[in-house]
């Protein structure tokens, strides 16, 4: 019973439409920033390697490498300022959490392209 | 005008506000109460609003408990009282409840039976929660008091979790009252002052308040408008 209450209580805040997008997919995440009263969007491009919790408390990773350096940012699903998620590619992977790849450097960080019928 | 309501707490979650920020709540079912009853300072020396919430099965309340909250109930006594001409005080009328408590404050604008339900913090910006704590068993003072214990090495032997020292030497020769030492740990009376109030749904009798609150999800909780100024 208390799960209900709680998902109804969650509803008016969860995003009508919920962003697509798979572990193992390389991601555009578009987040808005305010600086002083003028808001302005990033771009976190990477690999989501993980995805966790329900409702308004859903989160996924995205893990980039920058100037050699790996950088993970864990964003709230749900959030109104996550304006957009742009699927980029999609990666073959055979888990849910791609955590294997914070061991890998270069070459091996790579993930198969997976061909999605419909595109293109 | 005493401000408060009985309900239980569901369980937490997180919202958004408009700007995007997340803000941690607690779900709370609140209401909806009945008045029981209304202490006043001629009768009972004090002022008070008696709440119930939560039906309670007939089988299971007392007879006195029925009689609480029933208006029509024979007994010799209140024959006999009736006789005397004792005029007896109003009851709810309503079925006998499981979670009862008052409020204490100005009992203006309240009547015996009446119904309160989650719309009366409408206006109200921040409330006090009361419930019984988690109960943690007998706790070390690691745990109950956040002490450090000692130290891992350096010849310390098989006291790494206990207190340190709890008094000094022939002066005063005994521990201070009151200090803080390994026990029971929880299972008590707690209130959470000042919480905010991140939303209120009459429709399905739902309070929001920012931050944590005692108890268990499940646990019985008393909701009041805050007594913290400013």
């Amino acid at each position: 019973m208390s799960q209900q209450i709680i998902a109804k209580v969650e509803e008016k805040y969860l995003k009508a439409e919920k962003p697509e997008f798979e572990i193992g997919d390389t991601v555009d995440v578009h987040t808005r920033i305010l600086e002083g009263d003028k808001e302005r969007i990033q771009i976190f491009t990477g690999v989501v390697i993980a995805r966790s919790g329900s409702g308004t408390r859903e989160m996924f990773t995205v893990r980039r490498i920058v100037q050699g350096e790996g950088v993970e940012r864990k964003f709230p699903l749900h959030s109104p300022r996550i304006a957009k998620i742009e699927v980029k590619r999609h990666g073959v992977v055979r888990r849910a959490k791609l955590y294997y790849l914070r061991d890998r450097v270069g070459k091996a960080t790579r993930l198969k392209e997976r061909r999605v019928k419909g595109e293109e | 005008m005493a401000i408060g309501i009985l309900g239980r707490k569901v369980g937490m979650t997180q919202i958004y506000d408009e700007s995007g920020k997340v803000i941690p709540v607690t779900v709370i079912q609140a209401g909806p109460c009945h008045v029981l009853q209304l202490k006043t300072l001629e009768r009972d020396g004090y002022e008070a609003v008696q709440l119930g919430y939560l039906d309670k099965p007939r089988r299971l309340a007392s007879r006195s408990e029925r009689g609480h909250v029933a208006s029509k109930m024979d007994s010799k006594r209140a024959r006999s009282r009736a006789a005397a001409g004792v005029e007896a005080p109003p009851k709810a009328g309503c079925e006998p409840k499981r979670f009862i408590r008052e409020l204490r404050g100005s009992i203006e604008g309240y009547e015996v039976g009446q119904e309160v339900t989650v719309g009366v913090f409408e206006n109200v910006k921040a409330v006090d929660v009361t419930a019984t704590s988690k109960g943690r068993g007998y706790s070390g003072a690691m745990r109950r008091h956040n002490f450090k214990g000692q130290r891992a090495s350096h010849g310390v032997k098989k006291v790494h979790r206990h207190v340190g020292g709890t008094g000094s030497s022939a002066f005063p020769s005994r521990t201070f009252k009151g200090l803080r030492m390994a026990g029971q740990y929880g299972n008590a009376r707690c209130t959470i002052r000042n919480l905010q109030i991140a939303g209120v749904d009459v429709e399905n009798q739902l309070l929001l308040v920012r931050g944590g609150v005692p108890g268990p999800n499940g646990g019985f909780v008393v909701v009041r408008e805050t007594n913290k100024l400013g």
